[in-house]
């Protein structure tokens, strides 16, 4: 069966459970004992193995089983979680999700079997027989032994077969009776699983007597099987009737069948069926991995949309329809007095639908920051084991929605300004204690909304930034001169911060320290459209601002006319627009500059700026839009004002060389198209 | 359907002209022929795009064929088309021709290859065609191109 079609939905799903097992056992991690988080943490590995075993991934559903089993251990009592366990557990759902990107990216799996991992889980498994008699002092936790008795009958069968069916078996051989050890596999598109295996089993209660089954009948009932289950059955009936009987039952893809004799050791048993399985899991995978290799185009990026949200956008769009409908009965009506008036009622019918439509439609790409930074608890987690710091994480205003194409490049800067703070931040603990700081660093990361802007923090109550240092590194690096540091700002010398390959710290580290960072950071940032400011006190802490705007598709803008051609400037980059006199331009350094309201402000003539043919004449007055980055501003002179609109930004397509100060195209009302200018550039 | 077979062998090409000069692209790279439209100029691109157009909704970057292979601009006429090629499947550019003739069909043996191979990567060969000689373009080298430019 291809199976590819269900390769997102696997994608999306262990994504998620993935993401559950890692704040469920950071939890765990936090209170050893809660049951909650254990029973959860069980089904998830539980869910991720059925999923895996589904789609043929044996290797993860292997060692998601394993998982499982050392959970199902915990939950039942017979272990107790330790700092060494949880280390494990995350080292799996690494692998895991190294098996996923593997699968993302091939479609397949991959060779890497983590037999390491699955055997430190296995040693954990083991290494629980000692503390098991330690245990049962707590009354309660025996309850609860007994309660799930059933569930470890199959997870330990061999164990509990030993007595009883041996018994069985010798009776039954004295009675010469036949005992077969029997193994059904089931179609793999099945649906009702549960239901044939419960006509296999109907089927054969009238020629015999199942003494075993595995897995356990009530499990089978509840389909928590893969798509095979063994069974050991006595009866007076030749083998070819008893396969016959299970063959017979529809969507019953194989019966492996076999006259059963007792093994000397209980090991054997297991190992015996596993060697009646083995070669049929074989067969099973090689005839998955055929057709996924021929989907080589694995997983498109999706988003999930809340169906109302869909609903909706169904709704305007059936509207726009009848919107279309009126416009054309319109068209035909022969009085034009009337025809007009209607006309422009069905326009302006049009326009809120349109109008809504696009609200709509945003709505959808907005996604929740969490998606983003329900990863960091887990990476600080770790962070704090490497660097040897004690630090936490407090995050607010995950909910805050952020543009689709935002979310998806927001990640790595945030994660590089955490690791920043939990590496250059925070000092070491014991410098933390001598300084009288809580022992444990706290970093913040704050998101909310403010204005048309999301806002993200990253605060750290560490060591804050030293600008005497900073600046002695930037003068050994020879970035500034000494005159140039004498002469700088504070704050000027915390954007020396940003420059490329700069870095404080003396001794480079796995998470920071390379000179790669902050510098990224900041051009990432300001490629969505955002900014980034840095605010900090010596012996205190450092807090990050990022600013980002609320989605990156549609925005307000001024068009602008420079000789013939149409531009448009963002609005948020605006401060105000200026007539200003040509006597009254000064010039600096030969560069022309007006001094508004007490500021001088440098000018950039836009048609020098974008190669328009010079003006044949120089007008008295000029248009200047005053723009911002920061804190400067720049005035851009144009020829004539447009307008505010609100435009649609599009790429300009692969292939053109595009400058800087252009940031993307936009289609005006009439077809045409404009180049919108990123003022950033200009300044 | 032994008719069929003949074809096969035989790829398909849109002929252009620009000046006097007679071009064949491969059919199977063009997504589309338009009139020739307003076109926007974008500053600091590479001297040989003419700018950009809409399609449609979609902003297409438009490079002249004529400023490329170093012709002399020409004013567009009523037969000015814009071929829209498609490269790579997610990624389209215009083509500026003077004019656009007729799809031919040409079988292997109708192509001479090492003739103009010193012209460097922009001509596949030359085809012949009745009494007519067509140079084809190696569209995907002429775009490649771009980059280095």
């Amino acid at each position: 069966m291809d199976l590819s079609q269900y390769l997102e939905m696997f994608i999306d799903e262990t994504k998620e459970h993935l993401q559950n097992l890692n704040d469920q056992v950071l939890v765990l991690e936090a209170e050893p004992d809660n049951i909650d988080t254990i029973n959860e943490i069980f089904r998830a590995a539980h869910s991720l193995k059925g999923m895996a075993g589904t789609m043929g991934f044996k290797r993860m559903q292997r060692l998601t089983h394993d998982m499982e089993n050392v959970f199902s251990e915990i939950r039942n009592g017979k272990m107790s979680v330790t700092p060494d366990l949880v280390d494990i557990v995350f080292k799996c759902l690494d692998a895991i999700e190294e098996y996923l990107d593997c699968i993302i990216n091939t479609s397949d799996e991959g060779e890497n079997d983590n037999e390491e991992l699955i055997n430190m889980l296995n040693a954990c498994l083991k290494a629980e027989g000692a503390p098991e008699d330690v245990k049962p002092a707590q009354p309660e936790v025996k309850e609860e032994d007994k309660k799930e008795e059933d569930n470890d009958k199959r997870k330990f069968l061999h164990i509990d077969i030993a007595d009883f069916e041996k018994n069985a078996i010798t009776e039954a051989k004295a009675k010469n009776l036949n005992v077969y050890g029997v193994t059904v596999y089931i179609d793999e598109s099945c649906v009702l699983k549960a239901a044939r295996a419960f006509l296999v089993f109907k089927g054969l209660e009238n020629k015999g007597e199942i003494i075993k089954s595995v897995p356990g009948v009530q499990d089978i009932e509840d389909e928590k099987f893969d798509f095979d289950f063994s069974m050991l059955i006595i009866s007076d009936k030749s083998l070819e009737e008893i396969k016959k009987i299970i063959s017979n039952v529809s969507e019953i893809k194989e019966v492996v069948i076999e006259n059963y004799e007792i093994p000397n050791d209980v090991e054997v048993v297991s190992s015996v069926q596993k060697e009646e399985k083995a070669p049929e899991k074989e067969e099973v995978k090689k005839k998955k991995a055929a057709p996924a290799k021929n989907s080589k185009p694995v997983a498109n990026r999706s988003v999930r949309v809340d169906i109302e949200k869909l609903d909706v956008l169904m709704n305007l769009v059936s509207e726009l329809i009848i919107a279309k409908n009126g416009l054309v009965s319109v068209s035909n009506q022969e009085d034009s007095k009337t025809s007009m008036q209607s006309f422009n009622e069905q326009i302006e019918y049009l326009e809120r639908i349109t109008t809504n439509l696009h609200e709509s439609v945003m709505k959808v790409r907005m996604v929740p920051i969490e998606s983003v930074v329900n990863r960091f608890p887990r990476m600080i987690r770790d962070l704090s084991k490497k660097l040897g710091k004690e630090m936490e994480l407090i995050m607010t205003g995950e909910d805050t929605e952020l543009d689709r194409t935002v979310i998806d490049e927001i990640g790595d800067p945030l994660m590089h300004m955490l690791r920043n703070s939990a590496d250059h931040g925070l000092e070491p603990t014991i410098e933390r204690l001598k300084l009288g700081k809580p022992q444990v660093g706290t970093i913040q990361l704050n998101a909310y909304q403010d204005g048309n802007n999301v806002t993200i923090e990253v605060i750290d109550d560490g060591a804050g930034i030293d600008v005497e240092k900073v600046k002695a590194s930037a003068i050994k690096k020879g970035t500034i001169t000494e005159e140039q540091a004498e002469m700088m700002t504070e704050k000027d010398a915390i954007d020396l911060l940003f420059r490329p390959a700069f870095s404080t710290s003396e001794k480079i580290t796995d998470v920071s320290g390379r000179g790669v960072g902050l510098d990224v950071v900041k051009n990432k940032i300001e490629g969505l459209g955002g900014d980034v400011e840095v605010s900090t006190k010596l012996g205190e802490g450092t807090k990050f601002t990022v600013r980002l705007p609320l989605t990156l598709a549609i925005i307000q803008a001024l068009m602008v006319e420079v000789r013939q051609e149409k531009y448009a400037i963002p609005l948020n980059s605006i401060v105000t627009i200026e007539d200003v006199s040509v006597h009254d331009i000064k010039y600096v350094q030969q560069k022309e500059v007006i001094n508004l309201r007490g500021t001088v402000i440098p000018l950039v003539r836009l048609d020098e700026a974008l190669d328009c043919s010079p003006r044949e004449e120089e007008p008295e007055n000029l248009v200047v839009v005053i723009v911002k980055k920061g804190d400067k501003q720049t005035g851009l002179v144009i020829d004539n004002l447009l307008g505010q609109q609100e435009i649609v930004i599009k790429p300009l397509g692969k292939y053109i060389n595009i400058h800087r100060m252009i940031s993307g195209a936009t289609i005006l009302g009439d077809g045409e198209v404009a180049l919108i200018i990123d003022s950033n550039a200009l300044i | 359907m032994d008719e069929n077979a003949v074809v096969n062998e035989s790829k398909q090409y849109i002929v252009v002209k620009l000046d006097n000069e007679q071009y064949g692209i491969d059919i199977t790279f063009i997504d589309n022929i338009v009139r020739m439209q307003q076109i926007t100029r974008v500053p600091k691109a590479q001297s040989y795009f003419a700018g950009v157009i809409n399609l449609r909704g979609e902003i297409i970057p438009v490079m002249s064929l004529r400023t490329k292979f170093g012709l002399p601009d020409k004013e567009y006429t009523n037969a000015t088309r814009i071929i829209i090629v498609k490269p790579e499947s997610n990624a389209k550019i215009g083509v500026l021709v003077d004019e656009v003739r007729e799809v031919v069909a040409l079988e292997d043996d109708n192509i001479e290859k090492a003739v103009y191979e010193e012209q460097g990567s922009n001509l596949l060969g030359v085809g012949k065609y009745n009494d007519t000689l067509i140079s084809l373009l190696n569209i995907q080298g002429v775009i490649q191109d771009l980059d280095n430019a």
